[in-house]
Protein backbone atom coordinates (compact mmCIF):
# COMPACT_ATOMS: atom_id res chain seq x y z
CA UNK A 1 0.00 0.00 0.00
CA UNK A 2 1.51 3.44 -1.21
CA UNK A 3 0.60 6.65 -0.24
CA UNK A 4 -2.44 8.17 -2.23
CA UNK A 5 -1.76 10.67 -5.29
CA UNK A 6 -1.65 14.29 -3.42
CA UNK A 7 -2.94 15.75 -7.02
CA UNK A 8 -6.66 15.98 -6.05
CA UNK A 9 -5.32 17.86 -2.51
CA UNK A 10 -3.24 20.77 -4.81
CA UNK A 11 -6.62 20.73 -7.36
CA UNK A 12 -8.94 21.68 -4.69
CA UNK A 13 -6.73 23.95 -2.66
CA UNK A 14 -5.83 25.78 -6.00
CA UNK A 15 -9.98 25.75 -6.99
CA UNK A 16 -10.48 27.42 -3.31
CA UNK A 17 -7.72 29.90 -3.16
CA UNK A 18 -9.29 30.96 -7.04
CA UNK A 19 -12.71 30.73 -5.75
CA UNK A 20 -12.09 32.38 -2.62
CA UNK A 21 -10.01 35.57 -4.40
CA UNK A 22 -12.69 36.06 -6.80
CA UNK A 23 -15.73 35.96 -4.30
CA UNK A 24 -14.11 38.70 -2.39
CA UNK A 25 -13.95 40.81 -5.71
CA UNK A 26 -17.43 40.33 -6.76
CA UNK A 27 -18.60 40.09 -3.50
CA UNK A 28 -17.78 43.32 -1.60
CA UNK A 29 -19.52 45.49 -3.93
CA UNK A 30 -22.45 43.53 -4.05
CA UNK A 31 -22.77 43.04 -0.38
CA UNK A 32 -22.04 46.91 -0.17
CA UNK A 33 -24.74 47.48 -2.40
CA UNK A 34 -27.04 44.98 -0.01
CA UNK A 35 -26.10 46.78 3.27
CA UNK A 36 -26.25 50.70 1.84
CA UNK A 37 -29.16 50.45 -1.08
CA UNK A 38 -32.92 51.68 0.03
CA UNK A 39 -33.78 49.83 -3.04
CA UNK A 40 -36.70 47.42 -3.31
CA UNK A 41 -34.68 45.45 -5.24
CA UNK A 42 -32.79 44.46 -2.19
CA UNK A 43 -35.04 41.84 -1.06
CA UNK A 44 -35.13 39.58 -4.41
CA UNK A 45 -31.08 40.42 -4.69
CA UNK A 46 -30.87 38.90 -1.16
CA UNK A 47 -33.05 35.80 -2.05
CA UNK A 48 -31.42 35.02 -5.15
CA UNK A 49 -27.65 35.31 -3.31
CA UNK A 50 -28.79 32.99 -0.99
CA UNK A 51 -29.88 30.14 -2.84
CA UNK A 52 -27.35 28.27 -3.00
CA UNK A 53 -27.98 27.46 0.61
CA UNK A 54 -31.03 25.69 0.27
CA UNK A 55 -30.60 24.20 -3.14
CA UNK A 56 -29.63 20.69 -3.06
CA UNK A 57 -26.14 20.87 -5.14
CA UNK A 58 -27.50 18.37 -7.69
CA UNK A 59 -30.38 20.61 -8.48
CA UNK A 60 -27.38 24.43 -8.80
CA UNK A 61 -24.94 21.59 -10.72
CA UNK A 62 -27.62 20.68 -13.37
CA UNK A 63 -28.69 24.19 -14.14
CA UNK A 64 -25.02 25.08 -14.13
CA UNK A 65 -24.51 21.82 -16.81
CA UNK A 66 -26.92 23.11 -18.78
CA UNK A 67 -26.00 26.75 -18.81
CA UNK A 68 -22.48 26.21 -19.57
CA UNK A 69 -22.27 23.45 -22.08
CA UNK A 70 -20.99 24.11 -25.62
CA UNK A 71 -24.81 23.99 -26.90
CA UNK A 72 -25.96 26.90 -24.74
CA UNK A 73 -25.39 30.60 -25.66
CA UNK A 74 -22.93 31.26 -22.56
CA UNK A 75 -20.60 27.81 -23.21
CA UNK A 76 -20.80 28.27 -27.15
CA UNK A 77 -19.70 31.68 -26.70
CA UNK A 78 -16.81 30.32 -24.64
CA UNK A 79 -15.70 27.94 -26.84
CA UNK A 80 -15.97 30.63 -29.80
CA UNK A 81 -13.46 32.79 -27.49
CA UNK A 82 -11.26 30.13 -26.19
CA UNK A 83 -11.79 26.66 -28.10
CA UNK A 84 -11.84 25.02 -24.88
CA UNK A 85 -15.09 23.65 -22.78
CA UNK A 86 -16.57 25.46 -19.96
CA UNK A 87 -17.97 21.53 -18.45
CA UNK A 88 -15.94 19.00 -17.85
CA UNK A 89 -12.86 22.06 -17.01
CA UNK A 90 -11.47 23.65 -14.07
CA UNK A 91 -12.83 26.56 -15.34
CA UNK A 92 -16.13 25.66 -15.59
CA UNK A 93 -15.60 24.45 -11.66
CA UNK A 94 -14.52 28.03 -10.79
CA UNK A 95 -17.71 29.58 -12.10
CA UNK A 96 -19.77 26.77 -10.40
CA UNK A 97 -17.35 27.61 -7.01
CA UNK A 98 -18.40 30.94 -7.31
CA UNK A 99 -21.65 30.40 -7.47
CA UNK A 100 -21.92 27.87 -4.97
CA UNK A 101 -20.48 29.63 -2.35
CA UNK A 102 -21.48 33.34 -2.89
CA UNK A 103 -23.72 33.72 0.04
CA UNK A 104 -20.86 32.64 2.21
CA UNK A 105 -18.83 35.51 1.26
CA UNK A 106 -22.11 37.73 1.13
CA UNK A 107 -23.59 37.25 3.62
CA UNK A 108 -20.62 37.91 6.47
CA UNK A 109 -19.76 40.86 4.26
CA UNK A 110 -23.02 42.54 4.54
CA UNK A 111 -23.44 41.88 8.17
CA UNK A 112 -20.27 43.83 8.83
CA UNK A 113 -20.97 47.02 6.64
CA UNK A 114 -23.94 47.20 8.05
CA UNK A 115 -22.35 46.99 11.31
CA UNK A 116 -20.10 49.82 10.24
CA UNK A 117 -22.98 51.91 9.16
CA UNK A 118 -23.12 54.99 7.67
CA UNK A 119 -21.27 57.33 10.54
CA UNK A 120 -17.75 56.37 9.80
CA UNK A 121 -18.15 57.22 5.89
CA UNK A 122 -19.26 60.69 7.13
CA UNK A 123 -16.59 61.28 9.20
CA UNK A 124 -14.59 60.10 6.32
CA UNK A 125 -15.73 63.02 4.21
CA UNK A 126 -15.04 65.42 6.84
CA UNK A 127 -11.60 64.44 6.56
CA UNK A 128 -11.08 64.78 2.98
CA UNK A 129 -11.08 61.53 1.78
CA UNK A 130 -12.60 60.28 -1.15
CA UNK A 131 -15.59 57.49 -0.88
CA UNK A 132 -12.60 54.92 -2.82
CA UNK A 133 -9.94 56.03 0.01
CA UNK A 134 -12.91 56.13 2.84
CA UNK A 135 -13.74 52.32 1.61
CA UNK A 136 -10.11 51.14 1.82
CA UNK A 137 -8.65 52.91 4.42
CA UNK A 138 -11.82 53.12 7.31
CA UNK A 139 -14.34 50.54 6.08
CA UNK A 140 -12.32 47.47 5.68
CA UNK A 141 -10.36 47.59 8.28
CA UNK A 142 -13.55 47.97 10.21
CA UNK A 143 -14.89 44.68 8.58
CA UNK A 144 -11.89 43.40 8.99
CA UNK A 145 -13.84 40.63 10.81
CA UNK A 146 -16.42 40.33 8.14
CA UNK A 147 -13.38 39.82 5.96
CA UNK A 148 -12.07 37.02 7.70
CA UNK A 149 -15.22 35.10 8.45
CA UNK A 150 -15.69 35.49 4.89
CA UNK A 151 -13.10 34.32 3.42
CA UNK A 152 -12.40 31.23 5.66
CA UNK A 153 -15.93 30.58 4.84
CA UNK A 154 -15.78 30.60 1.52
CA UNK A 155 -12.23 28.84 1.64
CA UNK A 156 -13.81 26.20 3.87
CA UNK A 157 -17.20 25.40 1.71
CA UNK A 158 -15.66 24.93 -1.51
CA UNK A 159 -13.12 22.41 -0.04
CA UNK A 160 -15.74 21.13 1.02
CA UNK A 161 -17.79 20.79 -2.13
CA UNK A 162 -18.99 17.61 -3.84
CA UNK A 163 -22.59 17.49 -5.10
CA UNK A 164 -21.56 20.75 -7.76
CA UNK A 165 -18.41 19.28 -8.62
CA UNK A 166 -19.87 16.13 -9.50
CA UNK A 167 -22.34 17.08 -11.96
CA UNK A 168 -20.20 19.71 -13.69
CA UNK A 169 -16.64 19.05 -13.36
CA UNK A 170 -16.65 14.91 -13.33
CA UNK A 171 -13.75 13.41 -12.69
CA UNK A 172 -11.02 14.20 -14.41
CA UNK A 173 -7.59 14.03 -12.59
CA UNK A 174 -5.40 17.06 -12.91
CA UNK A 175 -8.91 19.43 -14.01
CA UNK A 176 -11.67 18.20 -11.81
CA UNK A 177 -10.30 15.42 -9.71
CA UNK A 178 -10.71 17.38 -6.07
CA UNK A 179 -10.49 15.93 -2.93
CA UNK A 180 -14.00 14.77 -2.22
CA UNK A 181 -14.38 13.34 -5.65
CA UNK A 182 -11.07 11.58 -4.94
CA UNK A 183 -12.16 10.11 -1.90
CA UNK A 184 -15.24 9.32 -2.96
CA UNK A 185 -13.56 7.42 -5.99
CA UNK A 186 -11.54 5.76 -3.68
CA UNK A 187 -14.31 4.07 -1.49
CA UNK A 188 -16.25 2.80 -4.37
CA UNK A 189 -13.42 1.02 -5.38
CA UNK A 190 -13.25 -0.11 -1.61
CA UNK A 191 -9.67 1.54 -1.23
CA UNK A 192 -10.13 2.76 2.16
CA UNK A 193 -6.69 3.33 3.22
CA UNK A 194 -6.26 5.93 0.80
CA UNK A 195 -9.77 7.42 1.63
CA UNK A 196 -8.50 7.66 5.11
CA UNK A 197 -5.06 9.49 4.64
CA UNK A 198 -7.31 11.74 2.42
CA UNK A 199 -9.87 12.46 4.21
CA UNK A 200 -7.59 12.80 7.52
CA UNK A 201 -5.70 15.32 6.25
CA UNK A 202 -8.54 17.16 4.79
CA UNK A 203 -9.58 16.98 8.59
CA UNK A 204 -6.60 18.58 9.99
CA UNK A 205 -6.29 21.01 7.59
CA UNK A 206 -9.55 22.25 8.04
CA UNK A 207 -9.02 22.12 11.85
CA UNK A 208 -5.78 23.95 11.80
CA UNK A 209 -7.61 26.65 9.36
CA UNK A 210 -10.14 27.60 11.98
CA UNK A 211 -7.85 27.09 14.86
CA UNK A 212 -5.97 29.89 13.10
CA UNK A 213 -9.04 32.15 12.75
CA UNK A 214 -9.70 31.72 16.02
CA UNK A 215 -6.54 32.93 17.39
CA UNK A 216 -6.49 35.73 15.14
CA UNK A 217 -9.59 36.90 16.20
CA UNK A 218 -8.89 36.23 19.92
CA UNK A 219 -5.15 37.92 19.58
CA UNK A 220 -6.46 40.64 17.68
CA UNK A 221 -9.34 41.30 17.75
CA UNK A 222 -11.07 44.33 16.11
CA UNK A 223 -11.59 46.82 18.58
CA UNK A 224 -14.60 49.15 18.15
CA UNK A 225 -15.57 52.10 20.05
CA UNK B 1 -14.53 88.99 4.60
CA UNK B 2 -15.37 85.37 3.23
CA UNK B 3 -19.19 84.63 4.02
CA UNK B 4 -20.92 81.27 3.39
CA UNK B 5 -24.26 82.05 1.73
CA UNK B 6 -26.79 79.45 2.76
CA UNK B 7 -30.40 79.40 0.83
CA UNK B 8 -30.97 75.55 1.64
CA UNK B 9 -34.19 73.60 1.95
CA UNK B 10 -35.26 70.09 2.67
CA UNK B 11 -38.25 68.26 3.23
CA UNK B 12 -38.49 64.92 5.75
CA UNK B 13 -41.93 63.36 6.41
CA UNK B 14 -42.46 64.75 9.48
CA UNK B 15 -39.90 68.17 9.53
CA UNK B 16 -39.05 70.81 7.25
CA UNK B 17 -35.83 72.93 7.03
CA UNK B 18 -36.46 76.22 5.04
CA UNK B 19 -33.06 78.98 6.08
CA UNK B 20 -32.04 81.67 4.00
CA UNK B 21 -28.92 83.52 5.72
CA UNK B 22 -25.08 85.08 5.23
CA UNK B 23 -23.09 83.48 8.02
CA UNK B 24 -19.81 85.95 8.80
CA UNK B 25 -16.67 83.76 8.50
CA UNK B 26 -14.95 85.41 11.21
CA UNK B 27 -14.90 84.00 15.33
CA UNK B 28 -17.78 81.62 16.61
CA UNK B 29 -21.25 81.64 15.02
CA UNK B 30 -23.77 80.06 17.70
CA UNK B 31 -26.39 77.66 15.73
CA UNK B 32 -28.82 77.95 18.70
CA UNK B 33 -32.34 76.45 19.60
CA UNK B 34 -34.75 73.87 20.95
CA UNK B 35 -34.05 69.94 20.13
CA UNK B 36 -35.83 69.24 16.84
CA UNK B 37 -35.18 72.21 15.77
CA UNK B 38 -33.05 71.94 12.87
CA UNK B 39 -29.70 72.65 14.31
CA UNK B 40 -27.63 69.50 13.12
CA UNK B 41 -29.60 69.00 10.06
CA UNK B 42 -28.50 72.62 8.69
CA UNK B 43 -25.17 71.90 9.92
CA UNK B 44 -25.19 68.51 7.80
CA UNK B 45 -26.47 70.32 4.95
CA UNK B 46 -23.70 72.79 5.08
CA UNK B 47 -21.33 69.74 5.36
CA UNK B 48 -23.02 68.03 2.11
CA UNK B 49 -23.84 65.04 4.13
CA UNK B 50 -27.59 65.52 3.39
CA UNK B 51 -27.75 64.67 -0.54
CA UNK B 52 -31.65 65.65 -0.71
CA UNK B 53 -30.93 69.43 0.43
CA UNK B 54 -32.12 71.42 -2.08
CA UNK B 55 -31.74 75.59 -2.79
CA UNK B 56 -28.06 77.24 -2.82
CA UNK B 57 -25.10 77.33 -0.80
CA UNK B 58 -21.70 79.07 -1.19
CA UNK B 59 -18.60 79.79 0.07
CA UNK B 60 -16.45 82.76 -0.83
CA UNK B 61 -17.61 82.65 -4.34
CA UNK B 62 -17.41 78.61 -4.73
CA UNK B 63 -20.49 77.16 -5.22
CA UNK B 64 -20.84 74.01 -3.03
CA UNK B 65 -24.63 73.76 -3.81
CA UNK B 66 -26.58 74.53 -6.77
CA UNK B 67 -29.66 72.31 -7.21
CA UNK B 68 -31.37 74.27 -10.04
CA UNK B 69 -28.28 73.75 -11.94
CA UNK B 70 -27.66 70.11 -10.80
CA UNK B 71 -24.33 71.19 -8.99
CA UNK B 72 -23.19 69.41 -5.36
CA UNK B 73 -19.95 69.59 -4.34
CA UNK B 74 -19.21 66.44 -2.38
CA UNK B 75 -18.41 66.88 1.33
CA UNK B 76 -14.54 65.83 0.99
CA UNK B 77 -13.89 68.40 -1.41
CA UNK B 78 -15.47 71.63 0.44
CA UNK B 79 -12.69 71.90 3.07
CA UNK B 80 -15.17 72.11 6.34
CA UNK B 81 -14.06 70.53 9.39
CA UNK B 82 -16.97 68.52 11.02
CA UNK B 83 -16.55 67.62 14.95
CA UNK B 84 -19.56 65.18 15.65
CA UNK B 85 -21.52 64.87 18.74
CA UNK B 86 -19.87 61.22 19.07
CA UNK B 87 -16.94 62.07 18.15
CA UNK B 88 -16.53 59.36 15.77
CA UNK B 89 -13.12 58.33 15.97
CA UNK B 90 -11.83 55.85 14.00
CA UNK B 91 -11.37 52.58 16.39
CA UNK B 92 -8.74 51.20 14.02
CA UNK B 93 -6.39 53.53 14.58
CA UNK B 94 -4.48 54.66 17.97
CA UNK B 95 -5.25 58.69 19.15
CA UNK B 96 -2.23 59.83 16.46
CA UNK B 97 -3.19 57.61 13.98
CA UNK B 98 -6.67 59.00 13.33
CA UNK B 99 -4.64 62.72 13.71
CA UNK B 100 -2.38 61.75 10.75
CA UNK B 101 -5.39 60.22 8.83
CA UNK B 102 -6.15 63.93 8.99
CA UNK B 103 -2.87 65.98 8.25
CA UNK B 104 -2.12 63.50 5.22
CA UNK B 105 -5.10 64.36 3.25
CA UNK B 106 -4.32 67.92 4.02
CA UNK B 107 -0.71 68.23 2.72
CA UNK B 108 -0.07 71.21 0.70
CA UNK B 109 -3.65 72.91 1.67
CA UNK B 110 -2.36 76.64 2.55
CA UNK B 111 -3.11 76.86 5.92
CA UNK B 112 -1.07 77.62 9.49
CA UNK B 113 -2.50 74.49 11.10
CA UNK B 114 0.28 72.12 12.16
CA UNK B 115 0.76 68.83 13.92
CA UNK B 116 2.37 69.85 17.11
CA UNK B 117 0.46 73.27 17.48
CA UNK B 118 -3.11 70.85 17.54
CA UNK B 119 -1.00 68.61 19.92
CA UNK B 120 -0.32 71.86 22.08
CA UNK B 121 -3.41 73.51 21.78
CA UNK B 122 -5.70 70.12 22.87
CA UNK B 123 -3.11 68.77 25.03
CA UNK B 124 -2.96 65.63 23.70
CA UNK B 125 0.74 64.92 23.63
CA UNK B 126 -0.40 62.07 26.73
CA UNK B 127 -2.87 60.45 24.30
CA UNK B 128 -0.97 59.70 21.14
CA UNK B 129 -0.07 56.42 22.07
CA UNK B 130 -3.66 55.46 23.43
CA UNK B 131 -6.32 53.16 21.65
CA UNK B 132 -9.38 55.82 20.86
CA UNK B 133 -11.49 53.01 23.17
CA UNK B 134 -9.46 53.61 26.10
CA UNK B 135 -10.44 57.57 25.94
CA UNK B 136 -13.02 59.61 28.02
CA UNK B 137 -15.70 61.17 26.87
CA UNK B 138 -13.52 64.55 27.41
CA UNK B 139 -10.37 63.03 26.12
CA UNK B 140 -11.98 61.62 22.70
CA UNK B 141 -13.80 64.74 21.77
CA UNK B 142 -10.71 66.75 22.44
CA UNK B 143 -8.91 64.25 19.66
CA UNK B 144 -12.09 64.44 17.57
CA UNK B 145 -11.28 68.58 17.11
CA UNK B 146 -7.73 68.39 17.17
CA UNK B 147 -8.31 65.42 13.75
CA UNK B 148 -10.57 67.80 12.00
CA UNK B 149 -8.12 70.88 12.72
CA UNK B 150 -5.47 68.52 11.37
CA UNK B 151 -7.72 68.55 7.83
CA UNK B 152 -7.05 72.09 7.70
CA UNK B 153 -10.44 73.26 7.08
CA UNK B 154 -11.91 76.57 5.71
CA UNK B 155 -14.61 76.43 8.03
CA UNK B 156 -15.09 74.53 11.23
CA UNK B 157 -18.47 72.75 11.93
CA UNK B 158 -19.23 71.78 15.96
CA UNK B 159 -22.83 69.54 16.08
CA UNK B 160 -23.43 69.76 20.05
CA UNK B 161 -19.69 68.66 21.05
CA UNK B 162 -19.99 68.94 24.27
CA UNK B 163 -23.65 67.44 24.48
CA UNK B 164 -22.90 63.75 26.22
CA UNK B 165 -20.39 65.07 28.36
CA UNK B 166 -20.30 66.22 32.13
CA UNK B 167 -21.13 69.73 33.55
CA UNK B 168 -17.35 68.80 34.76
CA UNK B 169 -15.53 68.02 31.35
CA UNK B 170 -17.54 70.96 30.01
CA UNK B 171 -15.74 73.11 31.21
CA UNK B 172 -12.68 71.62 30.98
CA UNK B 173 -13.13 71.45 27.14
CA UNK B 174 -14.61 74.79 27.12
CA UNK B 175 -11.37 76.89 26.72
CA UNK B 176 -10.13 74.97 23.92
CA UNK B 177 -12.74 75.43 21.48
CA UNK B 178 -12.71 79.39 23.05
CA UNK B 179 -10.04 79.98 21.55
CA UNK B 180 -9.98 77.90 17.97
CA UNK B 181 -10.73 81.07 16.03
CA UNK B 182 -7.57 83.13 17.12
CA UNK B 183 -5.48 80.44 17.42
CA UNK B 184 -6.09 78.75 14.02
CA UNK B 185 -7.33 81.31 12.28
CA UNK B 186 -10.64 79.04 11.61
CA UNK B 187 -14.14 80.67 11.49
CA UNK B 188 -16.63 78.00 13.54
CA UNK B 189 -20.27 77.47 13.70
CA UNK B 190 -20.96 75.83 16.83
CA UNK B 191 -24.20 73.98 17.07
CA UNK B 192 -25.78 73.85 20.56
CA UNK B 193 -28.83 74.06 22.39
CA UNK B 194 -26.96 75.82 25.83
CA UNK B 195 -27.40 79.08 26.19
CA UNK B 196 -24.32 78.51 28.43
CA UNK B 197 -22.25 77.55 25.70
CA UNK B 198 -23.73 80.47 23.62
CA UNK B 199 -22.80 82.87 25.88
CA UNK B 200 -19.48 81.87 26.67
CA UNK B 201 -18.21 80.98 23.26
CA UNK B 202 -20.15 83.05 20.31
CA UNK B 203 -19.60 86.66 19.11
CA UNK B 204 -22.91 86.32 16.97
CA UNK B 205 -26.15 83.66 17.02
CA UNK B 206 -28.60 82.28 14.85
CA UNK B 207 -32.06 81.24 16.46
CA UNK B 208 -33.57 77.92 14.80
CA UNK B 209 -37.19 76.52 16.13
CA UNK B 210 -38.96 74.48 13.81
CA UNK B 211 -36.58 74.52 10.45
CA UNK B 212 -36.92 77.92 10.41
CA UNK B 213 -34.63 81.26 11.49
CA UNK B 214 -36.57 82.94 14.16
CA UNK B 215 -33.39 85.40 15.20
CA UNK B 216 -29.75 86.41 14.35
CA UNK B 217 -27.45 88.81 15.01
CA UNK B 218 -24.97 89.18 17.95
CA UNK B 219 -25.38 87.48 21.18
CA UNK B 220 -25.41 90.25 23.13
CA UNK B 221 -28.69 91.35 21.25
CA UNK B 222 -29.96 88.49 20.43
CA UNK B 223 -30.28 87.48 24.25
CA UNK B 224 -32.06 91.18 24.82
CA UNK B 225 -34.75 90.24 22.56
CA UNK B 226 -37.93 89.87 24.66
CA UNK B 227 -39.85 87.66 21.72
CA UNK B 228 -37.95 84.81 21.80
CA UNK B 229 -39.29 83.05 24.77
CA UNK B 230 -40.44 80.10 22.77
CA UNK B 231 -37.26 79.34 21.08
CA UNK B 232 -34.65 80.01 23.65
CA UNK B 233 -37.38 78.77 26.84
CA UNK B 234 -38.02 80.42 29.05
CA UNK B 235 -35.21 79.85 32.52
CA UNK B 236 -32.80 80.43 30.34
CA UNK B 237 -33.60 84.07 29.18
CA UNK B 238 -30.63 86.57 30.21
CA UNK B 239 -28.23 88.98 28.60
CA UNK B 240 -24.43 88.78 28.42
CA UNK B 241 -22.71 91.73 30.43
CA UNK B 242 -19.22 92.93 30.09
CA UNK B 243 -17.63 94.80 32.54
CA UNK B 244 -13.72 95.29 33.96
CA UNK B 245 -11.87 93.55 37.14
CA UNK B 246 -10.89 96.02 39.32
CA UNK B 247 -10.45 94.55 42.53
CA UNK B 248 -10.22 91.75 44.49
CA UNK B 249 -10.89 90.79 48.03
CA UNK B 250 -9.36 87.57 49.50
CA UNK B 251 -10.78 87.84 52.78
CA UNK B 252 -14.19 87.52 51.23
CA UNK B 253 -13.68 85.84 48.09
CA UNK B 254 -15.00 88.29 45.73
CA UNK B 255 -13.91 90.27 42.87
CA UNK B 256 -14.86 93.63 42.23
CA UNK B 257 -16.08 94.59 38.77
CA UNK B 258 -17.00 97.76 37.19
CA UNK B 259 -19.87 97.75 34.75
CA UNK B 260 -19.67 101.84 33.10
CA UNK B 261 -19.48 103.08 36.39
CA UNK B 262 -21.41 101.00 38.06
CA UNK B 263 -20.30 98.22 40.73
CA UNK B 264 -20.58 94.32 40.50
CA UNK B 265 -19.53 92.21 43.24
CA UNK B 266 -18.93 88.15 41.87
CA UNK B 267 -17.18 85.13 43.39
CA UNK B 268 -13.51 85.47 43.02
CA UNK B 269 -12.51 84.47 39.49
CA UNK B 270 -8.38 84.37 39.24
CA UNK B 271 -8.11 87.38 36.34
CA UNK B 272 -5.81 90.23 37.05
CA UNK B 273 -7.19 93.91 37.42
CA UNK B 274 -8.08 95.79 34.51
CA UNK B 275 -8.86 92.86 32.56
CA UNK B 276 -12.33 92.40 30.65
CA UNK B 277 -15.06 89.63 31.66
CA UNK B 278 -17.93 88.51 30.22
CA UNK B 279 -20.94 86.60 31.71
CA UNK B 280 -24.10 85.91 31.58
CA UNK B 281 -27.20 87.38 34.01
CA UNK B 282 -30.20 85.16 33.57
CA UNK B 283 -33.58 87.13 33.56
CA UNK B 284 -34.82 85.07 36.61
CA UNK B 285 -31.96 85.83 38.99
CA UNK B 286 -33.15 89.91 38.68
CA UNK B 287 -35.18 91.28 40.82
CA UNK B 288 -36.60 94.89 40.34
CA UNK B 289 -37.19 97.85 43.50
CA UNK B 290 -38.37 101.75 42.61
CA UNK B 291 -35.81 102.58 45.82
CA UNK B 292 -32.73 101.69 46.37
CA UNK B 293 -33.19 99.18 48.88
CA UNK B 294 -31.14 98.46 52.72
CA UNK B 295 -30.73 96.57 54.62
CA UNK B 296 -30.77 93.47 52.03
CA UNK B 297 -27.98 90.70 51.37
CA UNK B 298 -28.12 91.53 47.87
CA UNK B 299 -24.77 92.75 46.92
CA UNK B 300 -25.55 94.12 43.50
CA UNK B 301 -28.45 97.04 42.74
CA UNK B 302 -27.35 98.75 39.46
CA UNK B 303 -29.63 101.58 38.34
CA UNK B 304 -31.32 102.05 35.38
CA UNK B 305 -34.86 102.68 33.69
CA UNK B 306 -36.90 100.12 32.04
CA UNK B 307 -36.74 100.69 28.93
CA UNK B 308 -39.42 97.93 27.78
CA UNK B 309 -42.17 95.46 29.27
CA UNK B 310 -44.07 92.30 27.83
CA UNK B 311 -46.66 90.85 29.67
CA UNK B 312 -47.47 87.23 29.12
CA UNK B 313 -50.87 86.68 28.50
CA UNK B 314 -52.82 83.54 30.53
CA UNK B 315 -49.50 83.63 32.91
CA UNK B 316 -48.31 84.80 36.24
CA UNK B 317 -44.98 86.21 34.33
CA UNK B 318 -43.33 89.59 32.31
CA UNK B 319 -39.96 89.96 31.25
CA UNK B 320 -38.62 93.43 31.30
CA UNK B 321 -35.67 95.42 29.89
CA UNK B 322 -33.72 97.74 31.84
CA UNK B 323 -31.47 100.11 30.60
CA UNK B 324 -28.47 100.48 32.97
CA UNK B 325 -26.19 102.25 30.91
CA UNK B 326 -24.12 100.68 28.58
CA UNK B 327 -25.81 97.11 28.69
CA UNK B 328 -29.23 96.00 29.22
CA UNK B 329 -30.57 93.46 31.87
CA UNK B 330 -33.58 91.05 31.35
CA UNK B 331 -35.87 90.88 34.59
CA UNK B 332 -38.17 88.40 35.29
CA UNK B 333 -40.70 89.43 37.40
CA UNK B 334 -44.71 88.74 37.87
CA UNK B 335 -47.52 90.57 36.17
CA UNK B 336 -48.43 91.56 39.64
CA UNK B 337 -44.89 93.07 40.61
CA UNK B 338 -45.47 95.53 37.60
CA UNK B 339 -49.28 96.30 38.45
CA UNK B 340 -48.23 97.19 42.49
CA UNK B 341 -45.20 98.98 41.11
CA UNK B 342 -46.41 100.98 38.61
CA UNK B 343 -43.87 100.10 36.33
CA UNK B 344 -43.68 101.43 32.40
CA UNK B 345 -41.26 102.55 30.17
CA UNK B 346 -39.19 105.13 31.48
CA UNK B 347 -39.54 104.55 35.09
CA UNK B 348 -36.60 104.65 36.90
CA UNK B 349 -35.64 101.51 38.59
CA UNK B 350 -32.93 99.53 40.84
CA UNK B 351 -31.95 96.22 39.20
CA UNK B 352 -31.00 93.55 42.30
CA UNK B 353 -28.66 91.02 41.47
CA UNK B 354 -27.17 88.25 43.70
CA UNK B 355 -23.77 87.66 43.67
CA UNK B 356 -24.46 84.22 44.24
CA UNK B 357 -26.08 84.09 40.80
CA UNK B 358 -22.82 84.52 39.07
CA UNK B 359 -21.21 81.38 40.47
CA UNK B 360 -21.51 79.15 38.16
CA UNK B 361 -18.06 79.21 36.02
CA UNK B 362 -19.17 78.29 32.51
CA UNK B 363 -20.62 81.14 32.56
CA UNK B 364 -17.88 83.31 32.87
CA UNK B 365 -14.44 84.20 30.60
CA UNK B 366 -12.09 86.49 29.78
CA UNK B 367 -12.93 89.02 27.22
CA UNK B 368 -11.15 88.17 24.89
CA UNK B 369 -13.14 88.87 21.73
CA UNK B 370 -15.52 91.37 23.05
CA UNK B 371 -18.20 92.61 20.86
CA UNK B 372 -18.79 96.63 21.09
CA UNK B 373 -21.61 97.28 23.79
CA UNK B 374 -24.77 98.75 22.17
Amino acid sequence: MGFPDLGPLWLTLHLAAATTTILIVIGTPLAWWLAHTPSRAKSAVEAITALPLVLPPTVLGFYLLVFLSPASPIGGLWVSLTGDNLTFSFTGLVIASVLYSLPFTVQPLQGAFEAVGRAPLEAGATLRASPLDTFFTIVVPMASRGYLTATVLTFAHTIGEFGVVLMVGGNIPGQTKVISIAIYEHVETINYADAHILSAILLIFSFLVLLFVYAMNRRFPVHMG
Amino acid sequence: MTELIVDARIAYPNFELDVSHRFGMDGITALFGPSGGGKSTLLRIIAGLEGKAGGRIAFGGEAWLDAGNRIFMPPHRRGVGYVFQDARLFPHLSVEGNLRYAARRSVGIDNRVEMDDVVAALDLRPLLSRRTGALSGGERQRVAIGRTLLTRPRLLLMDEPLAALDVQRKAEILPYIERLPDRFGVPVIYVTHSIDEVARLAQRMVVLAAGKIVADGPVTEVLERLDLQPATGRFEAGVILTAQVVGHDAGFRLTRLDHHGQPIDMPMVDLPIGSGIRFRVRARDVALATVRPTGISVRNILSGTISRIEEEPDTAYAETLVDIGGAKLRARITRAAVADLALAPGTPVFALVKSVAFDRRALVSPAVTVPPES
